[in-house]
């Protein structure tokens, strides 16, 4: 009997301020650069609309399944990634710590990505912006010869921002251009990121809503633009031919899975901080549906404006060819229009073959400038800006465009490091008596002082190997091992009880059917796929090399075996942590049997967790 | 005295064709692309155009080798087409039936160009030297990089906002600390005598204090 009041605890767990900044935080994190620069590029190269039938699919039996198994999971255990697959069981702690690995592994090099973001935003000030014009010459004379033969664009990316090497081996300098932008952008997440969620829960009304206000923006000024209707067609026309390929089923499943960030901790993170008595499969649902429908949302402004340039490219072509030819002839001007080239290029083949065939002139087709098709840093950093250039009131356009991006790129980014801070916080690395803003900010500055790696002058060619090592094969292996963990080891029957207590109703057979069957299997199966594709040719790499013969063309260059062996301990880092754990933990248990005091823990059960 | 002239005029006409021809020794072609240039606001090229031609010639000529012999007549146009382009030639009056050396028009033309092309309302590329480059111009640069500007900007705002977070962080800190401090105080004092566990001032405002133990058997004693 007491009548002393309780003191509330001090460190009790933080939680989100409401309902709406949680899902805007799952969102802004799934939804990212990706939707932005890759998924239109996937629809275009496999036929279109028909595309978005293996999508839907792969959304169906693999992404809503996955995303509501690591809400569900984040929610009861209410711990970040280790803590929780700890619970679940120590065997399974290697999990956990994969996800941590990764999540470190994919923010260092992504916060590069928003480096160079930044660098171009800074530069879209400029009037005339920095890309549109190639420099001259040391003797005046005529233009720098590296941006002459290739674009001004090209120029400005390889040369003025990456000032790339010809090849991985040959590291350079580091950039200090790069360095202050990348200090600028580690600045920023600290910045956003520095009180965990009660700092990032703020910062998140903005950069999740920005982008959709700026596509709807670049959405309205895109269908505007001339040959914006021919990039359109192109992009949705359904082309139900290439379902045969099994490549196209391939790449829509690994799109849906990164796309929705999964197997990186961050979810868990995020679900970890919710009341337990909360809604999480109306959550993935709704986070799941979200994420596609903006990945939709983008490819139509980002189609519009490459049809735009398709069409302006093919115009050039067509009027350099149309004064070449009234050059040649003498026709007065404005005698020969676009409309009426082809016409008269007939007639004046016949009755001047050998002159026409003189003037060397290239034949210009509008699809052939539509199947020029870029994804990722190309599309936003060469395709895209060659574009605004043409656009009326190019400086705005650039920045808006600039500013889009980083906030998609941001939010991502506070999901990462969630992944990171959220364990480490729980695993009480600094004391408890430090603030938090410490351990964000040692994260912050050890991750700062290791990207600046990728600040030399081949660090394109090593984010390359990031994106394609680190932040793929691993994701698909923990994610495997989570629905095996849930669905096999912690038992469906135990989880589906928790979910009920979570959502107040019963469990739908098609979360039963999905998570104990499809999904293992479908992950097992786009895992063996991605590896044998992966193995099936030498790991090359193009690298922009201005003494190559078929410059402005990339040379395409094998990886060098120290280079090779770096990429296998990228993949397998993360991986080899659940095998390691799980063999650490039976040395462990060995070890603890033979002592007569030991008892065995407790079952765990989320409802218990709480009372 | 008719017959005079028109011979002269003849013989001229003649030793003009000669002189001025496509391809010949020291004659340049122009290429002019009015429509391309002002569009609606395109003017005819005609005869007073040709006329305003010449004397740009001839005063480029003048201006350039300083002496004053070149006349609107030296300048000569031929095959004029409809694309508008023709070449001239500039024959010098001094030496007769010969042109000034190509080097030297080149010369002349190009150190005023810019004269040139605002009489015609066009520039470099709409007023074609067909064998005379032009001296491209740099691209203007301003004194700071505006790039470095813009990122002083963001760089400013971001350390305000850590800087602000921090210090606010703090303060909070220092505030909870004060409050649990002064809590741990009010219940110092609070805290007076207790007996069996029951602080003495919660039995002095009530009545006594039942006892549990001996309240649950009521049946066994007679009510009172």
């Amino acid at each position: 009997l007491s009548a002393t009041p309780e003191i509330p605890k001090e460190d009790a767990r933080p939680k989100w301020d409401n309902k709406f900044q949680y899902i805007l935080s799952c969102i802004g994190f799934a939804v990212g650069l990706g939707n932005v620069w890759r998924f239109p590029y996937l629809c275009q190269i496999h036929g279109g609309g028909a595309f978005l039938i293996p999508y839907f699919i792969a959304l169906l039996f693999e992404g809503i399944p996955l995303l509501h198994l690591e809400l569900a999971l984040g929610q009861c255990l209410r711990k970040g990634s280790i803590g929780a697959w700890n619970t679940i069981s120590p065997y399974l702690g290697g999990v956990g710590v994969g996800s941590w690995v990764v999540s470190v592994l994919v923010s260092l090099y992504y916060n590069t990505v928003l480096t160079w973001v930044m660098w171009y935003f800074i530069n879209s000030f400029q009037e005339p912006l920095p890309w549109s014009v190639c420099p001259l010459n040391e003797n005046r004379t005529g233009f720098n010869e590296e941006c002459y033969e290739s674009t001004a664009v090209n120029y400005f990316w390889y040369r003025k921002t990456l000032n790339v090497t010809p090849d991985i081996a040959e590291s350079g300098t580091m950039q200090w251009w790069l360095i202050l932008c990348l200090a600028t952008c580690w600045g920023i997440v600290y910045l956003c990121t520095i009180r965990g969620i009660e700092t990032t829960g703020k910062a998140i009304y903005v950069t999740a809503i920005f982008p959709y206000l700026v596509l709807t923006i670049f959405l309205i000024q895109g269908l505007t633009l001339p040959g914006a209707t021919d990039g359109l067609i192109y992009l949705f026309t359904p082309n139900l031919n290439t379902l045969k390929n099994p490549r196209v089923w391939l790449d829509a499943a690994t799109q849906i899975f990164f796309s929705l960030s999964l197997a990186f901790g961050g979810l868990i993170a995020f679900a970890s901080y919710n009341p337990t008595k909360n809604d999480c499969e109306k959550d993935a649902v709704m986070v799941a549906i979200v994420n596609s429908m903006t990945s939709l949302y983008a490819s139509i402004p980002v189609f519009s404006v490459l049809g735009f340039k398709a069409t302006t490219a093919y115009w050039d072509c067509l009027d350099r060819n149309i004064i070449s030819i009234i050059n040649e002839f003498d026709l007065p001007e404005e005698s020969i229009m676009r409309q009426n080239y082809t016409s008269w290029i007939s007639f004046l083949n016949s009755s001047y073959p050998e002159k026409i065939a003189g003037l060397k002139l290239k034949s210009c087709n509008l699809q052939e400038f539509l199947d020029q098709s870029v994804s990722g840093t190309g599309l936003a950093f060469i395709v895209f800006t060659q574009a605004i250039i043409l656009m009326p009131g190019s400086q705005a356009w650039a920045i808006l465009f600039f500013i889009m991006l980083f906030s998609l790129g941001l939010s991502s980014m506070f999901g990462n490091i969630e992944g990171v801070f959220t364990p480490l916080l729980e695993l009480q690395i600094i004391p408890k008596s430090a603030p938090k803003e410490l351990l964000s900010g040692i994260i912050c500055l050890i991750s700062f002082l290791i990207a600046l790696c990728f600040t030399l002058r081949s660090g394109s060619y090593w984010i390359d190997i990031f994106d394609r090592y680190a932040g793929s094969v691993p994701l698909l292996v923990i994610a495997f091992f989570e629905v095996i963990g849930v669905a096999y080891i912690y038992k469906i029957k135990r989880f589906s009880k928790d979910v009920e207590w979570m959502t107040g109703r019963k469990l739908n057979l098609y979360w039963h059917i999905t998570w104990r069957f499809i999904s293992p299997l479908l992950l097992l199966i786009v895992f063996m796929a991605f590896v044998t594709l992966q193995m099936q040719k030498p790991p090359s790499y193009t690298a922009w090399n201005p003494k190559y013969e078929g410059f402005p063309m990339k040379e395409e260059k094998a990886y060098p075996p120290w280079v090779q062996a770096i990429c296998v301990l990228l993949a397998a880092l993360p991986c080899v942590c659940v095998p390691l754990v799980a063999l650490f933990h039976l040395v462990k248990q060995k070890r603890r049997s033979k002592d007569p005091s030991f008892v065995p823990p407790e079952v765990f059960s989320c409802q218990g967790a709480n009372s | 005295m008719l017959r005079a002239l028109l011979l002269t005029l003849s013989v001229v006409a003649i030793a003009h064709a000669e002189l001025c021809k496509p391809d010949a020794q020291n004659a340049f072609k122009v290429r002019i692309s009015i429509k391309t240039a002002l569009g609606d606001n395109a003017y005819a090229w005609d005869a007073n155009e040709e006329y305003l031609f010449k004397a740009m010639v001839a005063f480029a000529m003048r201006r350039y080798s300083s002496k004053s012999t070149t006349q609107i007549s030296n300048v000569l146009l031929c095959n004029v087409t409809d694309r508008v382009s023709f070449w001239f030639v500039v024959t010098d009056s001094s030496k007769n039936v010969t042109t000034v050396p190509g080097s030297e028009v080149e010369a002349a033309i190009r150190m005023y160009r810019n004269r040139i092309n605002s009489a015609f309302l066009l520039n470099d590329k709409t007023l074609q030297f067909l064998k005379i480059t032009s001296t491209l111009s740099p691209p203007v640069e301003p004194s700071t990089p505006v790039w470095l500007i813009v990122f002083g900007v963001v760089l400013c705002l971001i350390v305000a906002g850590i800087v602000f977070l921090i210090v606010s962080g703090i303060q909070k800190h220092k505030k909870k600390n004060k409050e649990s401090t002064e809590r741990d105080n009010l219940e110092e004092k609070v805290e007076v005598t207790l007996e069996n566990g029951i602080p003495c001032e919660a039995l002095d405002l009530k009545a006594g204090h039942i006892n549990g133990v001996f309240a649950a058997d009521d049946e066994r004693f007679t009510s009172l």
